[in-house]
């Protein structure tokens, strides 16, 4: 799950270097923005079929992608 | 007696706020208080105008049967698609009567702070929609929409936000630092609304009358100063009151004149305002737009996504041709800023001091011409 998630991030920000830090802050580094953050949603529900909507967790608790995966795996994502 | 304006305003806040600060240092809660102030207030101010309370109270009326009509619906028929834009459309009804009746020569619905409040209204009804809201509380929703010290001009906040702040239980020491910094919002703001909000003012009139390209470069930028310090300071008068009855209301602006592109200069500028865009309108129009593949790129989808937000944005200060252009003048600097900083030029130099001193200056002068859209000056000279 881990390695579809870091697929899908690389390109949406259009950057490798998500996958150097996964705690790294992805809002501070610019790598997302408010453009980047809906189009990651709808990716999130294509790929792993699951609805997370823009305001449903604060821009903080999906800022890096370990915490991502952490609500990933906290709606059922295996 | 309006809001945050005359000493008689003030010297009632503060006796009104003793109170509340007792039952904070006592480790109480104050959000039954802080009911009882809203009351009191929203009665006293807009008791100058009768029709206003008269209109206040349809609205609620009106809004508090959506949400609770609407989350009835949720909960028995799902995602409802149709069900849901009805619920949208009698939210936002009271609106848009509001903001167009006066074509017709007469403002229904106008009252003090009804731009504001259905921001908070329809954010209800979209979460509920999403899931994250289930059901609302008669209480706690009208302590959320008349809550004093944000009715008339926000900061906007969001209802679980709110409510979670209601309910904590302050110990004596935390609520000192919400008291310390509360008063030291409201203080900062009286400087910035009533002294340099005042200086800029002052000296806008005497370039005023003017014509010439100095003068009004001048005005441009003395109007956005001004613009910046009645409003930030309003919104810091407000956002300290709030912490003083222990609810941190959200910033409304973070140094807005230091932004490097546009993008920035919209998370610095009106935050509580374009955040609320940016969540409810804007990500959903993208996701919305992928999904149904409206757009053969994604930065087309993008740039319409940034037209939509901000003529909306725009439209909702008024239905007026200077708000409009104003919309549409940052819709197409944000589409604009988008496309460029998807260049490759662009990763490359982004980091570099002559680059981000050059886009800084270029910001701030493309901010102030906004600003110069937005006083109506430019359309009084072209027209």
């Amino acid at each position: 799950m881990l390695e579809k998630l870091l697929d899908i991030l690389q390109e949406i920000c259009d950057d490798d270097a998500v996958r150097s830090d996964l705690d790294m802050d992805l809002f501070a580094e610019g790598l997302l923005d408010s453009l980047a953050f809906a189009e990651l949603l709808v990716a999130i529900e294509n790929e792993f079929h699951i609805t997370l909507s823009p305001t449903e967790y604060d821009k903080e608790q999906l800022s890096s992608v370990h915490k991502i995966e952490g609500v990933l795996k906290e709606k059922g994502v295996q | 007696m309006t809001f945050y304006d005359g000493l008689a305003f003030f010297i009632l806040l503060l006796i009104a706020l003793l109170p509340a600060v007792v039952l904070g240092l006592m480790g109480r809660r104050i959000k039954h208080y802080a009911m009882f102030l809203s009351l009191f207030f929203v009665f006293i101010i807009y008791r100058n105008e009768p029709i206003q309370l008269f209109y206040l109270s349809v609205y609620l009326f009106i809004e508090w049967h959506v949400i609770a009509i609407y989350q009835l619906c949720r909960r028995r028929f799902g995602q409802n698609k149709s069900i849901y834009h009805h619920a949208l459309i009698f939210g936002l009804l009271p609106l848009i009567i509001a903001k167009f009746s006066g074509f017709l020569g007469h403002n229904w619905f106008g009252f003090l702070g009804v731009s504001y409040i259905t921001f908070k209204v329809v954010q209800i009804i979209i979460e509920s929609y999403d899931g994250v809201i289930e059901k609302s509380g008669f209480y706690s929703t009208m302590s959320f929409l008349l809550f004093f010290p944000t009715i008339s001009s926000g900061p906007i906040d969001r209802s679980r936000r709110y409510e979670a702040d209601c309910n904590i239980v302050s110990t004596r020491s935390a609520y000192l630092d919400l008291l310390g910094n509360g008063l030291w919002k409201l203080l900062l703001g009286v400087l910035y609304k009533f002294v340099l909000s005042a200086i800029a003012f002052e000296l806008m009139g005497q370039v005023e009358q003017n014509q010439q390209i100095g003068a009004l470069i001048a005005y441009a930028y003395l109007y956005g100063f001004y613009l910046f310090f009645d409003f930030a300071g309003y919104s810091l008068m407000a956002i300290g009151t709030s912490y003083i009855l222990g609810i941190k209301t959200p910033e409304n602006f973070n140094k807005p004149f230091i932004s490097r592109d546009i993008k920035e200069f919209w998370d610095r500028w009106h935050i509580t305002l374009s955040h609320w865009f940016r969540d409810f309108l804007f990500s959903r129009f993208i996701m919305d737009a992928i999904r149904n593949k409206w757009f053969k790129s994604r930065l087309n989808a993008a740039s319409a996504g940034f037209m939509v937000n901000m003529l909306i944005m725009g439209l909702w200060h008024g239905p007026t041709i200077d708000y409009l252009l104003y919309g549409l003048y940052h819709g197409l600097l944000l589409a604009a800023t988008e496309r460029m900083q998807k260049k490759k030029w662009y990763k490359k130099v982004k980091d570099k001091g002559w680059y981000q001193a050059a886009s800084w200056f270029v910001t701030l002068n493309l901010v102030m011409f906004g600003f110069f859209i937005f006083s109506g000056r430019l359309i009084d000279l072209i027209g």
